[in-house]
């Protein structure tokens, strides 16, 4: 796999420590099951209507799409690809594609982490970051936020909720990131340990199909499983040089990281979005 | 004119001019407001309910919205155009349209203003992008010289008012009306540098997106090949825009308002330019199939999805382009008025189809290997918030033509 160039490296002196906080989803591990979706619905205080049908409009931070490879029985096999945002970092002269086009800052990509924050009081709606993410990760709020009466009493305290014409996007639970560094300070430490930061998704996770942690340090597991031969990312051709890794043992499986052909790679057939 | 059959704000009309009678303009402008308030529903509906009333949604964040604003600031692109042909390159006869072609720019700039501020669903954080700026934005670049370019035309306007015949004997308005007028050239200068860098800047919207391989373009130091293209095709169909607009005018009043030699001057430079533009734009295709293919995404997967098949391509660069194109550079042609008024409806057609495909189409081819193709087609209220603007534009373009001088050669051409 390509090694790019990183630029947190170009941004912070070599005193200050950077991270890359990224993941490595196991796509033969994951059944499809849902959980981490609803973990980060519940994690993150995202809103969901009385019919919540609408894929295309509803706030999903982490979607989980199914694939097939198409063939009829009994070679039929499926594959399910959790997406979050993919935190891009952008290479060559090419910015995180989202972060670069808001015309009001609102989107920004953290050196020091690698991740891409969302700013919901400076979001006015243009929607410009939607039409640069060629993933669909990022979602509008086209009403009003609402829960079933009583849950908001069962909302994150961590996580502000987000009005209506407002963007918004998986921030790799950053608030857990806070939380752990403020209780490594308070401990005396400047570091975290890799269990200390995790994501919602990634501890729901009943199959273990997701990891996560610092792509940059050796002694993370993501590390080494980003690093494995059947390892792939979507859409390397374009640039956008994402920080969620896949890992799929099917050759057919990892065709899904590229770009649309006009037809579904040979031998995949993709069937519908779980 | 006989005063007794004279409408009874006839005083306020331009020397030696008929209007209709008043009953009949209060008609026609009751008429307008029809759908006016139909499309003020439509607004207050996005604003008060959210924008699931209309049928964008997260794989279509840009829709007809979009595309009618970056159509429109293209269209109105005639009033900076033939203010830097009559003031700098000093084509004396544009004189006879110039402030006509002012009168369109103000109302296109100000629909595609007004159109924003819908899209966005929620305008009073609209002033986000100026206070938090992201200077590296094509859209930042695009939104300052707009506000910029809607005060000049203002400007631009403002004479016209003052030279209404009541205002105007008013030594103080007179005197003002004519030291702007001394100050135009340096007025129009300013407006064609922020038109060229906010034509530019919406060609770099869809440029610059290096995830959508159909939009993404190459190009200059920060300027996608876009950005170029887009400035070139708005100074191509603005002329031909102030020409149809102008002959719908003349339609209505039943008489001919400017003389054919000044709008043969428009079509034949718009021609001109229109055959630039299709010959740089066939090279920037050929190019963009040999980026995208790179990349991944060949030819045949931006249009494998119906309804955007090949004809797409065929009808932007071919009818809408190749037609008008050889109307326009035809003198012949551009002498019979019903010729070169397709050719200008097709002109301003094909722009409007191009800005449709930098946006929604650019959208609609999908990405991702598993995505699936989602189709789009605008509701009512985008239909009614978007047509609003043009209703409210033939109110301006009323009042304006009623009561200000805008056409120097009407009395000669109509003597009473």
């Amino acid at each position: 796999m390509k090694e790019v160039h990183h630029k947190a490296d170009e941004h912070h002196g070599a005193h200050e420590k950077t991270y890359k906080y990224g993941m490595v989803v196991d796509l033969d591990k994951c059944t499809g099951c849902g959980a981490c979706m609803v973990a980060c619905m519940a994690e993150n205080n995202l809103s969901f209507r009385k019919d919540n049908s609408d894929r295309l409009r509803s706030n999903l931070w982490m979607r989980v799409y199914k694939i097939s490879n198409g063939r009829p029985f009994p070679d039929t096999d499926i594959s399910f690809i959790p997406r979050p945002c993919q935190h891009c970092e952008g290479e060559g002269h090419h910015h995180t594609p989202c972060v670069s086009v808001c015309p009001a800052t609102a989107t920004d990509y953290s050196h020091e982490t690698g991740i891409v924050s969302q700013v919901y009081t400076r979001c006015f709606g243009c929607r410009y970051c939607m039409a640069a993410c060629p993933y669909h990760v990022r979602v509008f709020n086209w009403w009003d936020p609402t829960w079933p009466k009583g849950m908001e009493k069962y909302l994150n305290p961590d996580v502000s909720v987000r009005m209506r014409g407002v963007v918004e996007k998986c921030s790799f639970c950053y608030h857990r990131y806070q939380r752990a560094k403020n209780k490594a300070y308070a401990e005396g430490r400047r570091e975290l340990h890799e269990d200390e930061y995790q994501t919602a998704c990634t501890q729901a996770c009943p199959a273990g199909a997701i990891t996560f942690g610092d792509l940059k340090n050796p002694e993370h597991k993501v590390h080494k499983l980003k690093k494995s031969r059947y390892a792939f990312r979507l859409l390397e051709k374009l640039g956008t040089n994402p920080k969620i890794y896949y890992v799929s043992t099917r050759d057919w499986g990892r065709k899904a990281g590229e770009v649309y052909a006009g037809e579904e790679p040979k031998g995949v057939t993709h069937v519908t979005h779980a | 004119m006989d005063s007794a059959s004279a409408p009874f704000d006839s005083a306020l009309f331009p020397e030696g001019v008929k209007r209709c009678k008043f009953k009949w303009f209060l008609f026609w402008l009751a008429v307008l407001h029809g759908p006016l308030m139909v499309g003020v529903i439509a607004m207050l509906m996005c604003w008060g309910l959210a924008l699931h009333v209309t049928y964008l949604n997260n794989n279509y964040p840009f829709g007809l919205w979009i595309a009618a604003d970056l159509g429109i600031i293209a269209l109105g692109a005639g009033a900076f155009f033939t203010g830097f042909l009559r003031y700098i390159v000093n084509i004396e006869e544009l004189k006879n349209i110039v402030n006509y072609a002012v009168v369109i720019g103000v109302v296109c700039y100000a629909a595609a203003q007004g159109i924003l501020g819908v899209d966005i669903g929620q305008p009073l954080r609209g002033w986000f992008i100026f206070w938090h700026a992201n200077v590296h934005s094509m859209l930042t670049e695009v939104a300052f010289c707009i506000t910029c370019y809607f005060m000049v035309l203002c400007i631009e306007y403002f004479p016209l008012i003052l030279e209404n015949r009541q205002i105007n004997k008013l030594r103080f308005f007179h005197g003002m009306a004519h030291h702007l007028h001394g100050a135009m050239p340096t007025i129009a200068a300013v407006g064609v540098f922020l038109s060229f860098f906010h034509q530019g800047s919406l060609g770099g919207v869809p440029g610059v997106l290096y995830g959508r391989p159909f939009a993404y373009r190459e190009g200059f130091l920060v300027w996608p090949w876009t950005f170029f293209l887009f400035i070139l095709s708005a100074i191509a169909c603005g002329p031909c825009f102030t020409i149809l607009v102008t002959w719908i005018t003349e339609k209505c009043a039943g008489k001919r308002l400017v003389k054919r030699n000044v709008i043969d001057i428009l079509a034949k430079i718009s021609g001109r330019l229109l055959v630039l533009y299709l010959v740089l734009k066939t090279l920037d295709t050929v190019y963009w199939v040999a980026i995208a293919g790179k990349a991944g995404a060949p030819l045949s997967s931006f249009y494998a999805n119906q309804p955007f098949g090949y004809w797409v391509l065929i009808t932007e660069l071919g009818i809408l382009g190749v037609i008008p194109a050889i109307i326009l550079l035809n003198a012949k042609a551009r002498q019979n008025e019903n010729i070169l008024i397709i050719a200008c409806i097709l002109n301003c057609t094909g722009i409007f189809m191009n800005r449709w495909i930098m946006t929604v189409q650019a959208l609609a081819v999908p990405v991702m290997s598993f995505d699936k193709f989602i189709s789009y087609r605008p509701n009512w209220v985008e239909y009614a918030s978007t047509l609003m603007f043009v209703w409210l534009g033939a109110v301006v373009i009323m009042l304006s033509y009623r009561y200000l001088p805008i056409f120097p050669q009407e009395k000669e051409l109509n003597p009473s």
